[in-house]
């Protein structure tokens, strides 16, 4: 398959918040601005790279050559814990009002499913190394592109008279759906 | 505070009033990818409430042990862990169901549910007071995962739990069980338990009764 594909079908046909629901929790918590969402897009996209890469070295030259693949879960969530660690630390010494922009939503993506689900799905299709890196950048941009437009469209929705019981959590959910059946439409394309 | 608490509302909180995905919308991956059918949710509320419970086990057993400053690391690698035991016992005796969850079993470790409870309950509670929270809160998981699996099932296939009980004369809407339905589905679920929990509502029950 060429890089090309890949890096399409990660970003926008199967995008990983609206078609493998991976991601929510920050889709849901920090999509109220566009600013911040475009921060934390952003973070989740350079953490995302950085894992690819990382996951792809551990897992073809310690885990396979030493026959430990069982322990590819515990290894994955450790290096991944610990790279957002770094990339907090990194913010902070940067930029303090990026940093406090992204509040505690920063070692949250530690749980973000999207990160471990890039390692996993990369392990599962077998990506090759380059493969597997132009998938980072495309998960992470399809990420971004979701969590932009949700905060975009969440923006206006604060001036839309939305029913009571609707409010918060719910209409969210339904956006979101709305969002997923336009993305739908990209299906059949590869 | 969670201590004056008797045993039995730390059982029942989970179920309704503290619902992990209802109310504090946690864990909301899977409850939203493998609800498209009511038995693949079943197995996942399953298999979630077997790691909450063993890392509960585990880490309200060892919290005095484990130092502050690295309790995250520590409880991920525990929950990691169990998350391998479910998942190979899964693949070993039901490889079906293994395949088709596919890769949000071992997503079981990024849960904000499981790290959620260790961090806000296990790592304050005795092992008696931790299990029980933690099976509260897997069976308001598994709640919810069940109703979501069963409106998706027939309203998009047209069966329950596998077994076809709407006729031919139905023609089972596709989009409940991609993608958008699940997000749809969740929404109107959520709007629900608002109504239902409604304080205003909650008064004019009681009058009438």
């Amino acid at each position: 398959m060429s890089y090309f594909l890949i890096f399409f079908s990660a970003a926008i046909v199967n995008n990983f918040v609206l078609s493998y629901f991976l991601g929510i929790c920050p889709f849901v918590g920090v999509s109220k601005r566009v600013s911040s969402a475009v921060s934390m897009g952003m973070a989740v996209t350079f953490v995302m790279l950085i894992t690819a890469v990382v996951t792809w070295l551990i897992y073809h030259l310690i885990l396979v050559p030493f026959d430990v693949v069982i322990l590819q879960y515990v290894s994955f969530i450790l290096v991944i814990a610990s790279l957002v660690q770094l990339v907090e630390m990194f913010i902070r010494k940067v930029s303090k009002p990026l940093y406090d922009t992204l509040g505690i939503f920063l070692p949250l993506i530690t749980t973000n499913c999207a990160i471990l689900g890039l390692a996993l799905f990369s392990v599962l299709r077998d990506y090759s190394f380059m493969e597997s890196v132009v998938f980072g950048l495309g998960a992470g941009a399809g990420f971004t592109l979701a969590l932009i437009i949700m905060a975009g469209i969440r923006e206006e929705l604060e001036l839309a008279p939305v029913p009571k019981y609707f409010q918060g959590a719910a209409i969210t959910m339904i956006v979101a759906g709305g969002l997923a059946l336009a993305f739908m439409g990209f299906a059949g394309m590869i | 505070m969670s201590s004056t608490l008797s045993l039995k509302t730390e059982f029942i909180k989970g179920i309704w009033k503290e619902n992990p995905v209802m109310a504090s919308l946690l864990g909301l991956c899977p409850t939203l990818a493998v609800t498209n059918a009511a038995n693949n949710g079943l197995a996942m509320g399953l298999a979630t409430t077997f790691v909450l419970l063993s890392s509960s086990l585990m880490i309200s057993a060892l919290r005095n042990l484990i130092p502050h400053q690295v309790r995250i690391a520590g409880y991920i690698v525990i929950i990691a862990t169990f998350v391998t035991v479910a998942d190979r016992f899964l693949a070993a005796y039901f490889p079906s169901i293994s395949a088709s969850l596919g890769p949000y079993i071992p997503l079981i470790v990024v849960n904000c549910l499981i790290l959620g409870r260790q961090e806000a309950f296990s790592s304050r509670n005795g092992i008696g007071r931790s299990l029980l929270d933690s099976l509260g809160m897997g069976i308001g998981f598994i709640f919810v995962l069940v109703v979501l699996g069963i409106i998706r099932e027939i309203l998009g296939s047209g069966s329950i739990f596998g077994f076809a009980i709407l006729g031919d004369w139905f023609t089972p809407w596709m989009v409940m069980i991609l993608p958008p339905g699940a997000f749809l589905t969740l929404g109107i679920l959520i709007a629900l338990a608002n109504w239902y929990n409604d304080p205003s509502r909650a008064k004019e029950r009681r009058a009438v009764s």
